[in-house]
């Protein structure tokens, strides 16, 4: 999964760093991510995992790493199978 | 002894004959601050006699622990009276919140607190850059270690493209990169004593309204120890506290000058009335469509200031992150500055050619030109473009 979420934060966060240096535990907005290019991201991943991000989640430390990221996911994944 | 957490409520705060004294100073000088677009001293005197610069520092270190609803309750008294003393109490007052929910456990930040409630101590701010498009939350200047000295003093230099009373204040908190080689986004927040900081005027402030800010942009140099830097990223306090105590407290600034214009509507309409006894004057019927508008208003802020005060603390501070407040905040700052323009515009169509005067009890002329800063001060385009953005994901009412 941290695979794919990782191809995702390629494509849509637009990091201020070259990509191969961001980690797991990289904070992304750290890295360059906006906010603006964090919903890009959302909606990407919402798409891909074919799930909704309720609101209580979209939060700024639900998407500051993919680690963090994939935590929310398995999370969601077990109420929204 | 326990320290009271609050020191009283807002009505004693305000109630008190040197903040009473305070208002009566800043309406006083009002009309001539706008003319000469002056700084309010006299008024900001009497603040700091008052004690009320303080009043958002916690009782540990000496304040009046002061918090978001007793802050806009004062905002607005003053901002009836002086748009620019309203406004500038309410920075100074964002500026402290900034501080006090985000030193952690500074010892440095601390003693400054316990310093500022005892000298009275006014803050500005400097998180406007040339540059960056008017986005707060980008920086292009960026704090360095100063060379040779270990690492425990640091130096920056930015060009603010506006500082509120940048030359009058004490002591100024300015955004920049954390690092020479931090993303624009990673952003600290720096407090450095104005007495040590060389900060040169670029451009005037000659404005159509809130003259007496007196916020033109400034090249800010300084040194100062690494101490300075307040431990959270800007980022967290951005969304925290700076932010939502901005847009509350402005608007509650704009509140107030929408009353004023109200107040004087109100008594041209009353003096009509007295003219031809018995016949409600036709202007009536605007003042009563007015008091509609007065009333959504103020329901809007109380509305706002009921949900910071629920979350400010504990388990909800993490929702002041979350897009849904962002998105919620955003509309506050949008419907608030909207509404205000709107009210001091009804104001002027009521009291006629004598609320387009200059001067006298009916112009509503200052609160018009005052009002229309409202939109602008980030701009509401801006804001609506970030909702856009926002409620693609965001689901409102879920």
């Amino acid at each position: 999964m941290k695979d794919k979420i990782r191809k995702i934060v390629a494509d849509h966060a637009r990091l201020g760093v070259e990509f191969e240096r961001v980690e797991h535990s990289t904070n992304l907005y750290r890295a360059g991510m906006t906010s603006f290019s964090s919903v890009a991201l959302m909606i990407a991943l919402e798409n891909e995992f074919d799930l909704e991000f309720p609101d209580g989640m979209l939060s700024r430390n639900v998407f500051e790493s993919i680690d963090s990221i994939a935590n929310a996911i398995e999370r969601l994944q077990r109420v929204q199978p | 002894m326990t320290v009271p957490q609050r020191w009283v409520d807002v009505q004693e705060l305000t109630a008190s004959e040197s903040f009473q004294r305070a208002l009566d100073i800043a309406a006083q000088h009002a009309e001539d601050v706008d003319r000469r677009g002056r700084f309010p001293s006299e008024a900001v005197d009497a603040l700091r006699a008052a004690g009320a610069l303080g009043w958002g520092v916690p009782c540990e270190y000496g304040g009046a622990g002061a918090e978001i609803d007793d802050l806009s309750g004062a905002t607005f008294e003053l901002a009836r009276r002086c748009s620019a003393t309203g406004m500038i109490f309410a920075m100074h007052q964002i500026q402290i919140a900034s501080i006090v929910r985000h030193l952690a456990n500074s010892l440095w930040f601390k003693d400054y607190l316990r310093r500022a409630a005892r000298e009275q101590r006014l803050i500005a701010s400097a998180t406007s850059e040339a540059g960056v498009g008017g986005d707060m939350r980008k920086s292009i200047a960026a704090l360095e270690t100063l060379p040779g000295s270990s690492n425990d003093r640091v130096q920056f230099e930015k060009k603010a493209s506006t500082i509120s009373y940048g030359a009058y204040a004490d002591d100024l908190l300015t955004t920049l990169r954390c690092s020479p080689g931090a993303d624009s986004g990673d952003q600290v927040l720096v407090l450095t004593n104005l007495a040590d900081t060389q900060i040169k005027p670029i451009g005037e402030w000659d404005t159509l309204g809130m003259r007496g800010t007196c916020s033109p942009g400034f090249v800010v140099q300084a040194t100062c120890l690494a101490e300075q830097v307040l431990p959270a990223p800007f980022a967290v306090i951005a969304s925290e506290t700076m932010v939502p105590f901005s847009h509350i407290l402005w608007a509650h600034v704009w509140l107030g000058i929408a009353s004023d214009a109200f107040g004087r509507a109100q008594n041209f309409v009353r003096g009509q009335a007295r003219q031809s006894p018995g016949n409600t004057p036709p202007s009536a019927l605007r003042l009563s469509e007015l008091s509609v508008r007065m009333a959504g208003f103020r329901a809007l802020l109380q509305a706002a200031l009921k949900e910071y005060l629920k979350l400010a603390d504990g388990d909800g501070r993490t929702t002041l992150s979350t897009v849904g407040y962002a998105v919620r905040i955003n509309n506050l700052k949008i419907a608030a500055s909207e509404v205000a323009v709107e009210v001091c515009q009804s104001a002027l169509r009521i009291c006629g050619f004598l609320g387009y005067s200059n001067s006298g009890p009916y112009s509503v002329g200052r609160q018009l030109r005052d009002a229309h800063s409202a939109a602008l001060m980030i701009a509401n385009d801006r804001l609506l473009a970030n909702n856009a953005a926002l409620l693609l994901v965001y689901r409102e009412g879920k």
